[in-house]
């Protein structure tokens, strides 16, 4: 493997990884704050899940950098401008309808990500990708019921529901966004649009939602470009060891 | 852990009366087999507002350390039990003649 | 024989008493109250720990607090089913939670200030409830010892990620140490504090023996604590809070000082740094949680009666 190509590849796991631990941040803010107990425990695990796929994918991409970065110097050490996770994923959630419209998405995307990448070109992160793509069929199906659940449960719910897909919709353009990182290390993302788009159509309908026509779609997250909500979120993230650098935990 | 708090001087502490139902989700007696070859047992119960919640609940409150192969839910409302204080200390005694212990096999006849 | 002859010949043979027994009134009530409150303690707990996940210094140590607090979340479903089957809701327990009418344990109305706090929490407040917690998987109502038996299993995953967290730090850096004696300076009298009033002067007490629903008195487990944890503490090298802390030859058990009991039942009454702040966080969840449930309950309801329709 030449050089060029490692650091492809490790900028394409850095992306993966990102994802995962913002998601997992975002969830995780939301424990002990479900609608009930048993809610705060499917949070709770889902949020284990992304945080513990990102240790994986950091401790791969530190290794093959070979420049001795930990998963924590990864996740803790860089800035919001070298952060490459996709923007939805930054996205607060004002309460359970932006939690779980949030999720669902990003789910249907994992499952079509990491079922691509099981195939193995590069054996260890097929088998990352094996693991999560079990998680991820679980994620979906909790995220699914759900939207399902509040859109075709009370006038109110739906409603609720309605508007977290119509928030959240414009950060899903750029999941399917093409270059040539996804093209050399990893999957070309466009192939897995029609997919998704069969995941979330299918689940919308049963939900009586609507597909929103919002034709603005954000991007940017790829290259270190993100809403104003990342950094808040590092802030909180990377204190500790910002204030303390250096030291063992 | 004191968990019976105790009682401030002066101050009442309130009992449950029954009868305060919010969301009305039902509730669902679990059942877990931790492996294959063994039966399932009752783990525990848990509120949902349906069947397929319900188990995918369970799973993640009684089978979080992987001590699952299967779980069962049942509305506690389909449970039937026998009426275990007429036989709590009914004459099963009066029948020993059941318990290996009751015959006296000598010791030269080996394993039994 | 009658229900009550058979509810204390079960008692006195060291038997369980299963839901569906004769069980004396008090009994019950006593019951209902101990679990719902314990059952409360694991659910209100969840919010000083859960106050750090957001900051944990590394990743391993946010998912290891991710898991704790998620079983905390556990031991309460536990907990709060052991109670149904005494015949109350879940939803009223949490009524008499959020108005409240039952309470919780008070050591969760102190702040977690630092990370150091998260360790000391595991070390200290999960080693104590331990010490109560073994001793009650003896207890007699069988619902209420099965909880307790499958808490056990878990719980002691919890002191240990605590006290690892507690190692860390005393042979970090001299910030980390300070960090360290600043937490124990802090938690030390509350934890003691966990284990109730001075038998003397414990009301419930009595009672609960007789049922054998209490297998051991307050004094007992606090001391049993005491015993276990201040050798932990020398490991740590850390000093207790405690001029009048003392290691008595004669009895092999360590003598503490005089406990606040005005602090005590000033938190008890409501007047912790947290009480108020603890349950509201507690009610405004349920509050703004209450259209997703009204949602799905409404969902199965649409999905009954078309299944009953086809």
């Amino acid at each position: 493997m030449t050089t060029t190509t490692t650091a492809t590849t490790v900028e394409y796991l850095l992306r993966l990884a990102d994802d995962n631990v913002v998601m997992g941040q975002r969830l995780s803010e939301y424990i002990s704050r479900a609608p009930d107990l048993e809610e705060d425990l499917a949070v709770a695990n889902i949020a284990l899940d992304h945080v513990g796929v990102a240790q994986h994918l950091y401790t791969y991409a530190g290794e093959l950098e070979g420049g001795g970065r930990t998963e924590d110097d990864l996740a803790f050490g860089r800035t919001e401008r070298e952060f490459t996770n996709a923007l939805l994923v930054e996205q607060p959630h004002h309460g359970f309808g932006d939690l779980i419209a949030r999720q669902f998405l990003f789910d249907a995307y994992q499952l079509e990500l990491w079922d691509a990448l099981s195939r193995p070109d590069d054996a260890r992160l097929a088998g990352i990708a094996a693991k999560a793509v079990k998680e991820a069929r679980y994620h979906l199906r909790h995220s699914s019921s759900w939207v399902i659940r509040l859109g075709d449960g009370t006038d109110d719910s739906h409603r609720r529901i309605q508007d977290g897909i119509d928030a959240m919709w414009r950060f899903t353009g750029e999941l399917f966004e093409t270059d040539e990182v996804d093209l050399a290390a990893g999957v070309d993302p466009a192939t897995l649009r029609q997919a998704w788009d069969g995941t979330v159509d299918a689940v919308l309908a049963e939900a009586t939602l609507h597909r929103p026509e919002d034709p603005y779609q954000a991007t940017g997250g790829r290259h270190g470009v993100h809403t104003e909500h990342l950094g808040h979120l590092l802030a909180e993230m990377q204190w500790m060891q910002r204030t303390y650098p250096g030291l063992e935990w | 852990m004191s968990y019976d708090v105790p009682q401030v001087p002066g101050e009442h502490q309130e009992d449950p009366t029954g009868g305060h139902e919010d969301h009305g989700w039902p509730l669902w007696e679990v059942f877990v087999r931790p492996k294959r070859g063994l039966s399932h047992t009752h783990a525990g119960s848990l509120h949902a507002p349906d069947a397929e919640s319900a188990v995918q609940n369970a799973r993640d409150a009684y089978t979080r350390r992987a001590e699952g192969v299967s779980v069962w839910v049942v509305p506690s409302t389909s449970i039937r039990a026998s009426d275990d204080a007429e036989s709590m200390f009914e004459p099963f005694e009066d029948r020993p003649y059941r318990h290996p212990t009751f015959y006296d096999i000598p010791d030269e006849v080996g394993q039994m | 024989m009658t229900g009550e002859d058979r509810f204390q010949a079960t008692i006195e043979a060291d038997a369980k008493i299963e839901p569906r027994d004769w069980m004396p009134d008090g009994y019950r009530k006593t019951l209902v109250r101990q679990i719902a409150q314990h059952a409360h303690s694991e659910i209100i707990g969840m919010q000083p720990e859960g106050n750090w996940i957001s900051r944990a210094p590394t990743l391993m140590r946010k998912v290891i607090l991710m898991a704790k607090v998620q079983d905390e979340a556990g031991h309460g479903l536990y907990l709060y089913s052991a109670a149904e089957t005494l015949g109350v809701s879940r939803d009223e327990l949490q009524h008499l939670l959020h108005t409240g009418k039952q309470k919780y344990s008070s050591i969760f109305n102190y702040p977690t200030l630092t990370w150091a706090d998260i360790g000391i929490i595991g070390w200290l407040v999960d080693g104590a409830a331990i010490v109560n917690q073994i001793a009650l998987q003896g207890t007699s109502y069988g619902p209420y010892a099965r909880a307790m038996v499958r808490i056990c299993r878990e719980e002691s995953f919890h002191q240990r990620q605590g006290y690892a967290i507690c190692m860390a730090l005393s042979q970090g850096s001299e910030e980390q140490q300070a960090m360290l004696q600043d937490a124990v300076d802090r938690w030390w009298w509350p934890s003691l504090m966990m284990f109730g009033p001075h038998d003397a002067e414990s009301t419930h007490t009595e009672e609960s023996m007789e049922w054998k629903i209490k297998r051991v008195t307050n004094d007992e487990l606090r001391q049993a604590f005491v015993d276990q944890t201040v050798p932990q503490g020398r490991y740590l090298g850390v000093t207790f809070p405690d001029p009048d802390l003392v290691y008595d030859e004669g009895s092999g058990h360590w003598q503490i000082g005089a406990i606040d009991w005005d602090e005590f039942w000033a938190v008890v009454k409501g007047n912790g740094p947290l009480n108020r702040e603890r349950i509201s966080n507690k009610v405004k969840a349920w509050d703004e949680g209450a259209w997703v449930r009204q949602a799905a309950a409404a969902y199965a309801d649409k999905q009954t009666r078309l299944a009953d329709s086809a």
